[in-house]
């Protein structure tokens, strides 16, 4: 359902072909705002969920853009403020994982995941700030992960891009507060995608709940989280995992 | 994007920091910022605005230099004209 009294605007979610992102992209749709769907390379998938969404009724444009390049916001902000006016929902989703031991960890992989993980993300909140800032509305929901708030071997690029991405999000949220702009990241724990293939049966034993999340579960907090009912959430980290670091 | 002389200038200017909170009878050329209650993210706006309305970047190098109503209005009306 469409919240009611809030600016007129549409949602931006990076890496919404597929997994956590075309869940939060179709909820997002459900409460009523026009969803810039980007994608790096699923165009396919990207236009499935466009197709999904438009058949429930709802507005959504499928944009390509690699969001580590340093003008992927110039690609993706234009088309969705001329269309559907300013984006006042971003989330920032796309997101990669290299993994290895760091003391065999090549520079590659290393720039690889933060520049995708964590630089991409505050070049994309620099740019929605400006819509947002002058709306004096906007939610910013950074999918972060439990690996950045404990150690998870094999992923020190992952784990410190998410622990960024995790500190960038509580000291925006508080430059940005007093223009009713929040900003909040949503850590998930082990949810079924393909980004967490592999890597599953040895955590579910040390999950309390003895299961993966699901792309749904996460996408219902973030959709929480960009609601005005979370008007006076700000600068925190939702963890979603089945209890595992409880 | 606007084309702008000095008085054009500071009429905006003087709207936007009203918007910002600052009261408007105490908006004047030789107004700081700190006498405004104009903090550095309303500056940040400042610089936005500006830039999207008459294609002047104000930079933060800019802004060290910027402390008062005038300086600003000062700063545009100059690189508005070039």
């Amino acid at each position: 359902m469409a919240d009611a009294g809030r600016p007129a605007g549409c949602a931006l979610v990076t890496g919404a072909s597929r997994g956590i992102g075309a869940a939060i992209a179709r909820g997002l749709a459900e409460d009523g705002w026009a969803v810039g769907v980007n994608y790096r390379s699923d165009s396919d998938g990207a236009e499935a969920v466009v197709g999904q969404l438009e058949e429930g009724g709802g507005q959504a444009l499928a944009l390509q853009a690699d969001v580590s390049d340093p003008g992927a916001a110039d690609a993706l902000f234009p088309p969705l403020e001329e269309r559907f006016g300013p984006v006042l929902v971003l989330v920032n989703n796309a997101g990669m994982r290299v993994d290895g031991l760091a003391p065999q960890m090549e520079d590659d992989a290393w720039d690889k995941v933060l520049e995708t993980n964590l630089t991409a993300p505050f070049r994309i909140t620099r740019r929605a700030l400006k819509g947002m800032m002058k709306a004096r509305f906007g939610r910013i929901v950074n999918i972060a992960s439990i690996v950045g708030q404990r150690a998870n071997p094999g992923q020190a690029n992952y784990a410190a891009s998410k622990a960024g991405l995790i500190a960038f999000t509580s000291t925006v949220a508080a430059e940005v507060a007093r223009r009713s702009v929040t900003v909040n990241s949503v850590a998930p724990g082990l949810v079924d995608t393909e980004l967490t293939e592999g890597i599953g049966d040895e955590l579910l034993r040390a999950i309390p709940a003895r299961r993966a999340g699901t792309p749904e579960e996460i996408a219902a907090c973030v959709r929480f989280l960009a609601s005005e009912a979370a008007s006076y959430v700000n600068g925190t980290t939702l963890t979603v995992d089945g209890g595992m670091t409880a | 994007m606007a084309t702008a002389n000095k008085d054009q200038i500071e009429e905006r200017v003087t709207e936007a920091l009203v918007s910002f909170g600052a009261d408007k009878d105490q908006v004047k050329r030789e107004a700081d910022w700190e006498s405004l209650d104009v903090d550095s993210l309303d500056l940040v706006e400042l610089s936005q605005i500006v830039e999207e309305e008459y294609g002047v970047q104000m930079k933060e190098e800019d802004m060290k230099e910027i402390k008062t109503v005038g300086d600003s209005i000062d700063f545009i009306a100059e690189r508005a004209k070039s």
